[in-house]
């Protein structure tokens, strides 16, 4: 009875967070993968189980192919660059220059504001109309004498999605910037001194005891993008609609199952989406777990 | 140790009730008549300039008639209504629809039917004799074996060439183009003056060109072939009119963010030519802030598309009688206004369309109005892609896909492949 009493009232304080995400995460989930595996290909008919055939037919369609490539070209410009950035301005901070307070939060603003809000800005920033007719960043170029530097951003059919990166980045290196900062800080000052004593450089200290131990916080990073990134809508839609030309999986997800009406193969899309994310999450969990086993 | 499982039950109870509680929250600020008062909820997308007027020039005759009832404005802002039809999706799914909305006629309305989303509205044509003043084109559009579905209140047309008589002059181009033909001759001759010859906005406004180019090409018998079973679209006269719009296309400027910023390069002399439907007229024509305050004639001009002259492509925005409206008599009395011929004509002339009826007050349409009134009682009939009339949603779709793809590759067979399969998988 008092074993009881000590597990029960906690379990009873969680439970309603628990039924909570029994139903509205889990469930969900397991509902859409089971619409996913019917041929509910319209919104009036039942649909019957067909198993993976959504998933297969999928690779069929030109436009899923051209989202996932946008999508992995988005992902590898958008996590290096906010990491690389991220990192760079972690750096200059860390030499403890005059005001950092203020940088840092000048740096970190940009994260509070909605990608929606960002998207509307930088559409205009990255208008694609050049000379005469240029305004936003082709407009600075055009003025500044940089008229090679002019091109049609996220309407490029070969490297757009690199543009689209570029309001990501923007808005997410100054969260990046403060975990390396945080990383940077949790270094001991004694190591780096141990190491200079023992005559490393100043960029071997950096390359030989900082970096290695800033790992936890560059794969937290990784992972904290890496997953904005693959469900990546607000900021695509605000920036240029439901375009192929930026076309993504969630916005794809979007137009079947509110334009054309497929909820079955919105599932799918869905079902994708989330199995890309948790190829990047559930290491993760599983490194954290076993790190926080260990004493 | 009794005080602490007190506090357990209390916050765990709590915690349910906050939860319970936001359910409802949410679902009384989406059905403001809940409560079943006499609020009538009509949903549409005007919330622009000019359109956003004639709905409330609506609102008032109705107010005026109905004194019980109040007008509820559930507008969802959004060109062409993808983000305001989205969200009428999911009401719909969850059987909370509100006491009317808005769609167009044609085969986007029929998706709805088809869903069993909408009640007929015979009795209503019958009490009010509206077979006899709606075209029947028209009225054979939104029905379903012989049942009516919706009122319309309005009619735009697509097919119309938007151009700027200066630039064209500075070009030597000195006769409105009537074909495709003198169209890329005209095109031709702007682009020598580093012009732009055709202006053009994102994805969508593609599909808009290429609607009235299929019509121009193929001519509207043909065109009007397309949507019926066994159509072809993979002959050559379909070949041949997707090298047209190729050929046309080569000649668009850069991509403007949407129709209006294209319109507008036209409207400023930096681009002589833009393809768009008649609501571009209320923009070029309206006083800034709304519109650009131009002159008609002479700082912009219009015709029909290249090639289709003597044609009227229309659409056509109506309102429904949803199936479980809250307040299904205030839907009814709603309904009543839209098909007046006092509420048509109070709110076309401030929307900029022409009243689905045919007895209007032709005093009130001037301007580009009053040819467009013109040619819809003489010209042929043919009906819009993009906005809904001969295509479901899921074949818009597969078109817009097409078109989207072939802006990136140019490559008409992949085009025509595709723009085959679509009609071959769109059920219709």
């Amino acid at each position: 009875m008092t074993r009881v009493r000590r597990w029960l009232p906690g379990l009873l304080l969680v439970m309603p967070s628990i039924i909570a995400i029994a139903v509205f995460v889990y469930g969900m989930l397991g509902w859409n993968f089971r619409l996913a595996m019917t041929d509910r290909h319209d919104e009036i008919s039942e649909g019957s189980f067909v198993g993976l055939e959504n998933f297969v037919t999928l690779w069929d369609q030109k436009r899923w192919g051209i989202s996932v490539d946008h999508a992995i070209v988005f992902t590898v410009v958008f996590v290096g660059g906010a990491l690389a950035l991220g990192w760079l301005l972690a750096f200059l901070m860390e030499k403890g220059i005059r005001g950092e307070g203020t940088f840092r939060a000048v740096y970190l603003f940009p994260m509070a504001i909605s990608f929606v809000a960002t998207g509307v800005v930088w559409r205009w920033l990255m208008n694609s109309g050049q000379d005469e007719r240029a305004v936003g960043l082709n407009r600075l170029f055009d003025s500044l004498g940089l008229d090679f530097l002019q091109w049609e951003w996220f309407r490029n059919p070969d490297w757009g999605m690199a543009a689209m990166a570029i309001p990501a980045i923007w808005q997410m290196s100054g969260y990046v910037m403060a975990l390396f900062l945080a990383g940077f800080r949790g270094v001991p000052e004694d190591l780096r001194e141990a190491a200079r004593v023992d005559g490393c450089t100043e960029w071997q200290v950096y390359r030989h005891i900082v970096l290695p131990l800033l790992r936890p916080v560059t794969l937290s990073a990784l992972i904290i993008l890496g997953h904005i990134s693959l469900k990546v809508f607000d900021l695509i839609v605000a920036v240029s609609g439901k375009q192929i030309i930026t076309d993504v999986p969630a916005v794809f997800m979007w137009v079947a199952v509110f334009d054309s009406h497929d909820p079955a193969k919105g599932a799918t899309i869905a079902s994708y989406i989330v199995l890309a994310v948790s190829v990047f999450v559930i290491p993760y969990l599983v490194w954290t777990l076993r790190k926080e086993r260990r004493p | 140790m009794r005080r602490r499982w007190m506090a357990a039950v209390a916050v765990t109870v709590a915690g349910l009730l906050t939860l319970t509680a936001c359910g409802d929250g949410g679902g009384a600020a989406q059905t403001p008549q809940a409560g079943g008062e006499k609020k009538v909820e009509v949903f549409s997308w005007w919330t622009g300039p000019g359109e956003a007027d004639g709905l409330k020039a609506m609102k008032e005759i109705f107010e005026k008639q109905n004194p019980g009832l109040t007008f509820f404005d559930a507008a969802v802002a959004g060109g062409s209504g993808d983000k305001a039809r989205a969200l009428l999706a999911t009401k719909l799914q969850a059987d909370t629809p509100p006491d009317t909305f808005q769609g167009h006629a044609g085969a986007e309305l029929q998706g709805y039917i088809k869903a069993g989303d909408l009640e007929p509205v015979n009795s209503l044509y019958d009490e009010l004799k509206l077979k006899e003043v709606f075209p029947e084109q028209l009225v054979d559009q939104i029905s379903v074996q012989g049942q009516i579905y919706s009122v319309p209140v309005n009619i735009h047309r697509s097919n119309v060439m938007w151009f700027n008589p200066a630039v064209l002059k500075e070009a030597g181009v000195t006769e409105v183009p009537k074909t495709i033909e003198e169209f890329v001759a005209a095109l031709e001759k702007v682009k020598k003056t580093g012009k732009i010859p055709l202006s053009i906005g994102s994805e969508w406004t593609m599909v808009h060109l290429l609607e009235s180019v299929l019509l121009g090409s193929l001519g509207t018998e043909a065109y009007n072939q397309l949507w019926s079973a066994g159509s072809d679209w993979s002959g050559p006269a379909m070949t041949k009119a997707l090298n047209d719009f190729k050929t046309v296309l080569s000649y668009a400027g850069d991509p403007a963010d949407d129709w209006q910023p294209a319109a507008k390069q036209v409207a400023d002399g930096e681009a002589a030519f833009t393809i768009m439907g008649d609501w571009a007229y209320g923009y070029f024509h309206n006083p800034p802030d709304g519109g650009l305050g131009k002159k008609s004639k002479t700082d912009f001009d219009w015709a029909p598309s290249p090639g289709t002259g003597g044609t009227f492509m229309w659409l056509s925005d109506s309102f429904t009688l949803p199936k479980g409206a809250p307040n299904r008599a205030g839907a009814l009395a709603w309904l009543k206004v839209a098909a007046s011929k006092e509420g048509q004509d109070a709110f076309n002339p401030k929307k900029g369309s022409i009243p689905a009826r045919k007895d209007a007050d032709t005093s009130l349409y001037t301007d580009y109005l009053a040819d467009a009134l013109k040619d819809w009682g003489s010209d042929k009939l043919a009906g819009s892609i993009q906005h809904g009339v001969t295509v479901n949603d899921a074949w818009r779709v597969s078109i817009n896909e097409a078109v989207g793809l072939f802006h990136t590759d140019k490559d008409v067979a992949a085009l025509q492949t595709a723009l085959a399969e679509a009609a071959k998988n769109s059920g219709q």
